[in-house]
């Protein structure tokens, strides 16, 4: 492991950078949708976290395994439901709702699994997006969304707009929001939803699950 | 039912066999009268022995020391010369100097099971009660009794918690047991290829066997000791039965297809014309050289008693519920004697009582034997994981 564990360097996403400093150190943390374990790893290194992942390709399970992630191959569709109710500090889904297949019930389970959720996505409410679609009349197809609409892994694309409605749907307080436009600089108009909407190519989502009025 | 295998004069291999059994080669552990286990099925045993091997160091402060546990056939020589047949251990690719189970830095420690046949107390040994083997009057042993017959031997050495427990097969099965009925004792846990209960199609194949053994008449209701007589082609028949259900169709397929042993043509006999009938005798008849029959019926039970989630109320996760261990499950595409699936249930288990659990399944064509073969991602994935472990136990290199 040690020359595999030596010569990973990855780029942090600037989500994954974001998620980092939401991530009280020494936490324990379930990254759903790891991927090739870069937040898992970022999350150990620099935040003594207790993390975990759970990633759906078997090779990137296989390979931040070897690596020393705790890490299992399963469904954020279907394996979430076995885990017990806050059974984490956090529960994060980081570029993966839309890939879901029922991005309500995963949400659901994120705020129940974890104290707090946080969830990454990207924005089809920027404006880069809306023009395509006005201009052109095409699916849009950008750096955040590369492939064509019929090869695309991402069946539930939403703004941050959508976003905030499902929280709302599904009892989840959003306690902290931040959008990033592309250049990756987070907005500084946190107060404006329309411009947030607008301006943001991703979005990084805080929640947690609303307690019930006494 | 095929012609009779062909008795390959291999006296001086039994006999030897059978001299390794009363007086094994290696280190044993006898647990005195005074001592004795309590086994599930409530009786008592004692005295008893474990035989053991051990291989490296074990540091001052007894924190890297690694339990691996074996499978219904293999024993306790996981990494060094077997003294019966004088081949390799039995899992030299994975424990070594410099190897994912690495000697060099762990202090490995692997016992031959309670009921088996290279040196601990089984059903081959003498009871002391009578002088006579004991043959059918061995008590009915468990999985768990297996277990805790270790734990003895891990008082013995003095060590408080194991740094990690490894096992594939029914040595998953071990390794799953510790981590239940002993868990504060497990740092970590590797099981590999294994099941928390055993399935109703494994137990069906386990029972072909041992009828297989007690339909040949040499068998003489497990007294064939003292006869001078040994049941081989019943033990032969079942070793081969159970020998196709380790290995995948694919992998057979691949390794002899329909390809005739040293002929060109059909015999129109019963003879061996194929070559994987030729490798199925020759597995069937080397196996009951080094093997005690009374043995592999012994053993088969306990692995079909085998049920972790009814000893817990029906409920696996109960049986893992206040964990600290940090587990690697591993499970491979092909076994379809110990599928993924039910390794998945183990996953799923560990997961609902939040333990710290990796799980990977292994792409191999090799069938439920891929464990103790050439698998370089599966080797990769036990070196990361234990590596992983060792340095949050801050053991370092």
């Amino acid at each position: 492991m040690s020359s595999a564990h030596a010569d990973y360097e990855p780029t942090h996403r600037v989500d994954h950078l974001l998620i980092a400093e939401m991530v009280t150190p020494g936490s324990r943390v379930l990254d759903v949708g790891c991927g090739d374990g870069a937040l898992l790893h970022l999350l150990t290194e620099t935040k003594d976290v207790d993390a975990r992942g759970v990633e759906l390709a078997r090779d990137k399970v296989n390979a931040c395994v070897t690596r020393g992630l705790s890490v299992i191959q399963g469904d954020a569709d279907i394996d979430l439901d076995d885990y017990p109710d806050q059974a984490f500090d956090y529960a994060v889904l980081s570029l993966t709702i839309q890939a879901t297949q029922y991005p309500k019930a995963v949400l659901e389970n994120l705020v129940r699994i974890g104290r707090h959720a946080i969830v990454s996505f990207p924005n089809f409410g920027h404006w880069r997006i809306r023009t395509d679609l006005l201009l052109y009349g095409r699916m849009p197809r950008t750096r955040n969304l590369p492939e064509p609409w019929y090869l695309s892994p991402d069946a539930h694309l939403c703004t941050i707009r959508d976003f905030y409605d499902l929280c709302e749907t599904i009892d989840a307080d959003v306690e902290e929001a931040v959008a990033f436009n592309s250049a990756g600089r987070r907005l500084p108009i946190k107060r404006s939803l329309s411009l947030q909407n607008l301006l943001g190519e991703k979005a990084v989502f805080r929640l947690k699950k609303a307690q019930p009025a006494r | 039912m095929t012609a009779p295998l062909k008795h390959i004069p291999e006296e001086n291999a039994a006999a030897k066999a059978r001299a390794h059994m009363l007086a094994p080669e290696c280190e044993v552990l006898t647990i005195p009268d005074s001592e004795p286990l309590k086994l599930d099925g409530e009786k008592l045993l004692a005295p008893f022995s474990i035989a053991y091997k051990t291989y490296g160091q074990l540091n001052a402060d007894k924190s890297n020391a690694i339990l691996i546990c074996h499978a219904l056939t293999a024993d306790q020589y996981v990494a060094s010369r077997h003294p019966v047949t004088g081949k390799p251990g039995w899992w030299e690719r994975l424990v070594g100097p410099g190897k994912p189970i690495d000697t060099d830095r762990f202090f490995i420690i692997c016992p031959n099971i309670l009921g088996g046949c290279m040196g601990s107390t089984g059903p081959a040994s003498i009871d002391p009660k009578t002088g006579h083997p004991y043959g059918l009057n061995f008590p009915v042993i468990t999985i768990g009794d297996m277990v805790n017959a270790q734990v003895r031997l891990i008082d013995h050495l003095g060590i408080d918690q194991l740094f990690a427990v490894v096992g594939g097969s029914m040595g998953g099965m071990q390794v799953l047991g510790w981590c239940s009925r002993h868990m504060e004792r497990v740092y970590s846990a590797i099981p590999i290829a294994t099941a928390a209960w055993h399935s109703s199609q494994n137990i069906a194949f386990h029972e072909v066997g041992r009828q297989a053994v007690m339909a040949d008449p040499n068998w003489c209701g497990g007294n064939y000791y003292e006869k001078g007589l040994v049941p081989r082609n019943g033990l032969g028949v079942a070793r081969m039965a159970a020998h196709i259900t380790y290995l995948s169709e694919d992998a057979l397929h691949e390794k002899f297809g329909r390809n005739l042993q040293n002929r060109s043509e059909r015999t129109f006999s019963f003879d061996a014309d194929f070559q994987v009938e030729s490798y199925l005798r020759h597995q069937g008849s080397t196996f009951v050289d080094r093997f005690d029959a009374n043995s592999y019926l012994y053993i088969t039970r306990a692995m079909d008693y085998f049920d972790l989630a009814a000893e817990h109320g029906d409920v696996l996760a109960n049986a893992f519920r206040g964990t600290q261990t940090r587990f690697c499950v591993v499970s491979f595409t092909s076994d379809w004697l110990y599928p993924t699936r039910e390794s998945r249930d183990i996953v799923q288990a560990l997961n609902a009582v939040a333990a710290n659990v990796s799980f990977v399944e292994i792409d191999s064509i090799k069938g439920h034997d891929a464990f103790l073969l050439e698998e370089p991602e599966f080797a990769a994935t036990v070196e990361g994981f234990i590596n992983s472990c060792a340095k949050r136990r801050g053991l370092a290199r």
